[in-house]
């Protein structure tokens, strides 16, 4: 079970690594909808660094966090999306 | 044997995961345009995303917290194509142009 514990771990690192390097896109991103992109891929890795913390270091409630975290990133997309077409309109 | 064959499943399914989340995360640094960026986070990404919860799941064994695991997997899947298309098509009813085979070179990356 350790080896389990350990490659989990190891495989949440390789996912901050590569949320991390999101952050290029979100900062340089040229048009509005590349930073929302930028920011709803970095959001699915946190997603799923906090499932495989939850596995890894066998505390199950993070997984709680990772649901309600999803769903705020869902909304937040949807949200910005159509802010950006209609400005002032309902949303 | 039956424990060797769920860690050597549950290790092919994470690595798998770390792939496509690496193809996903080359794919949005490095191709020219916000729709083919969009592309490759809702393909590369969910695939990813859904292998690696299916690694935690199996890793999780039988418990009440592998029923949210499967439910978050659920979800990613319809979730995030979603998100991507909103993205796609408000990029294109506010006038981002498509990248062009003639802007080589000239492009923006």
């Amino acid at each position: 079970m350790s080896l389990v514990n350990d490659v989990l771990l190891l495989a949440a690192a390789a996912f901050v690594v590569l949320a991390i390097a999101m952050l290029y896109r979100v900062v340089k991103g040229p048009t509005m909808q590349d930073r929302v992109l930028a920011v709803n891929v970095l959001g699915t890795n946190t997603v799923v660094i906090l499932a495989l913390l939850a596995a890894g270091l066998d505390e199950p409630w993070f997984l709680d966090i990772a649901l309600v975290y999803a769903l705020l990133n869902f909304l937040m997309s949807i949200a910005i999306s159509k802010f950006t077409v209609e400005r002032g309109g309902i949303i | 044997m039956i424990e060797q064959i769920r860690t050597a499943l549950i290790v092919a399914l994470v690595a798998g995961g770390v792939f496509f989340t690496f193809v996903s995360a080359t794919g949005v640094l490095r191709l020219p345009d916000v729709y083919a960026r969009a592309h490759t986070a809702s393909q590369t990404d969910t695939l990813g995303a859904g292998l690696a919860l299916a690694g935690v799941a199996l890793a999780m064994g039988w418990q009440s917290a592998t029923v949210i695991t499967a439910l978050l997997l659920v979800f990613i899947f319809v979730t995030n194509p979603t998100a991507a298309h909103a993205i796609a098509r408000a990029a294109y009813e506010s006038g981002v142009e498509p990248w062009d085979e003639r802007e080589r070179g000239g492009g923006e990356r």
